[in-house]
């Protein structure tokens, strides 16, 4: 299958300000993919270049085999966008807006059972300015579903809100997986993006550094695992240094701390164990996650 | 084209709502403008032999005043809609950018009627002006100038960034050209340079046409006024289409 996007070195400068520099990538169809990067480093500026909000300065851009910056009806009614720090009428009703939205498509879902999946039945005659933040994103998500789009956007969907919002909300992202819907977005949780994306793009500065699922950029970037143990038996760190793959060991009375590379690594260390019948206390095994990876890759961390 | 014009009547109707919801804009639009009205009516026709110019001209006076109102909102609240991320919102749907501004427009219009049909109710008791001598002709002729002169509102609204530069902006250009309009001294007084301004402003040929029409004398001596009139609100869409700025 053709991928639903594909972006061929893509460029955008505000003035001296060089946005985005030469972005390549695809959505596959059915997936969902996530833009990871801190604030500033170009992901807003990307999406509103797919989504034809705004007018890239090079390179090419092609989402269900249309340019968006010719905003053609056929694209615009296949696509569902919820845009950044996007506001309404302070005094429009929940219901207004969808109702409004209904109107600016052909096909259009159900607006009740819309409401209902976003858990805003009970808010539906809530003027906008009344509504919580979670709320507001749920209504913006609903927006951006009235068309039962083929593929949407969701842009820094859970900024600012609580840990509860948040996953409801990311309950409704994947909701819009299994319903086939392909789903670009953009994010600088790390945990939205391990939780949500089927692949990830790492961006910073403008510039796309890394691109994958969570899983691949670990084993690319951080292929090290850290076993940790405690036991009361007499061991030494001579005892491990056989291990195959191990590279540092580190104890500190009846801790150990082993890190090592390999598939097999952490099987290694349980059967070195169990070869010296040692009565562990405490065995605890330290993955890496798109944290280290983006630590790695730029040398900080994505909330400096 | 038929989904635009659903559009329309929708977005219309819900910023109508939206309008109506919020207390001080109708205070300030409706009923404030004819309170005064009935106010003034009251100590003038008490104290004084209402002067000529009362009379004669008010209804023109009152049509202008009201339609720069309009414009001056139109303005104000696009700008607010721009600054507030509504119009950007808005940018991501195949909603055209001139159903929004038409939406805008029409609300305008139906305020505007109401409040000059509370106007005419509440002049009626005070006053002693001559009636319309054609009313509908008169009618006719207040939606022609208003559709033109909201039309530069159009281009105002496109172009302006902030409500705060909106308004001042706004009301430095209608209210500079309502005094070159030829309502308050003849345009044939003015001087050179001014009189060229006043003759290519849309505000000078509102007051031919609306004078022409409250008097009876109908609208075939006025074709050039109707025509600058015309030729105003096609320019105005036109250029508004093209400088239109979502954000």
């Amino acid at each position: 299958m053709p991928p639903v996007v594909t972006v061929a070195n893509l460029r955008k400068a505000y003035g001296p300000l060089v946005a985005v520099d030469d972005v390549s990538f695809e959505v596959e169809e059915g997936e969902i993919f996530g833009l990871l990067g801190p604030n500033g480093a170009g992901k807003t500026t990307t999406m509103e270049c797919v989504e034809g909000v705004r007018k890239p300065d090079a390179g090419v851009i092609r989402i269900l085999g249309h340019d968006p910056a010719d905003r053609s009806d056929d694209l615009l009614r296949r696509i569902g966008v919820q845009l950044q720090e996007a506001q309404l009428q302070k005094r429009i009703r929940v219901w207004e807006a969808v109702d409004l939205w209904k109107t600016l498509f052909p096909e259009t879902v159900d607006a009740d059972g819309l409401l209902a999946e976003l858990g805003l039945t009970e808010k539906r005659e809530t003027k906008f300015m009344d509504l919580s933040g979670g709320q507001k994103q749920r209504l913006f998500i609903a927006l951006a579903l009235v068309n039962d789009p083929q593929v949407v956007f969701l842009d820094e969907l859970t900024t600012g809100l609580d840990p509860q919002a948040r996953r409801r909300i990311w309950e409704l992202v994947l909701g819009m997986k299994e319903r086939g819907k392909s789903v670009f977005l953009t994010t600088h949780l790390m945990e939205e993006a391990e939780r949500l994306c089927d692949r990830v793009a790492i961006i910073e500065h403008g510039r796309l550094i890394e691109i994958g699922t969570a899983p691949e950029l670990v084993r690319r970037h951080c292929p090290e695992r850290t076993v940790h143990f405690s036991t009361a038996d007499a061991a030494t760190p001579e005892l491990f240094s056989g291990v195959p793959g191990v590279s540092a060991i580190v104890h500190d009375g009846e801790r150990f701390s082993l890190t090592g590379l390999g598939p097999d690594f952490i099987s290694n260390v349980i059967e070195r164990v169990a070869e010296h019948r040692l009565r562990v206390t405490d065995f605890r095994t330290e993955t890496p996650t798109l944290e280290d990876v983006f630590l790695q890759l730029t040398g900080h961390s994505i909330r400096d | 084209m038929l989904r635009s014009a659903a559009q329309l009547a929708k977005l219309t109707w819900v910023e109508i709502k939206i309008f109506v919801r919020e207390p001080m804009g109708v205070i300030g639009t409706v009923l404030v403008p004819v309170i005064l009205f009935a106010l003034l009516g009251r100590w003038m026709t008490r104290d004084l032999e209402a002067p000529s110019f009362v009379s004669s001209e008010l209804p023109i006076l009152a049509v202008l005043l009201v339609v720069i109102g309009a414009v001056l909102s139109l303005t104000t609240i696009l700008a607010i809609y721009r600054e507030g991320g509504i119009l950007k919102r808005l940018k991501a749907t195949p909603l055209s950018p001139l159903v929004i501004l038409s939406a805008h427009v029409l609300v305008k219009l139906v305020l505007t009627s109401v409040t000059l049909l509370l106007l005419v109710v509440a002049g009626r008791r005070f006053y002693t002006g001559p009636p319309p001598a054609a009313p509908w002709s008169f009618l006719g002729a207040v939606i022609v100038v208003s559709l033109s002169l909201l039309s530069l509102g159009f281009v105002l609204a496109s172009v302006v960034r902030t409500a705060r530069f909106a308004q001042p902006v706004g009301s430095i250009l209608l209210y500079s050209l309502l005094s070159i309009s030829g309502l308050f001294f003849p345009v044939a007084a003015l001087p050179g340079a001014w009189k060229t301004v006043a003759l290519l402003s849309p505000l000078t040929h509102g007051v031919d046409l609306l004078r022409s029409a409250w008097a009876g004398a109908g609208w075939a001596g006025e074709w050039v006024a109707l025509l600058a009139l015309l030729a105003n609100l096609v320019i105005c869409v036109a250029v508004a289409r093209r400088v239109f700025r979502w954000e």
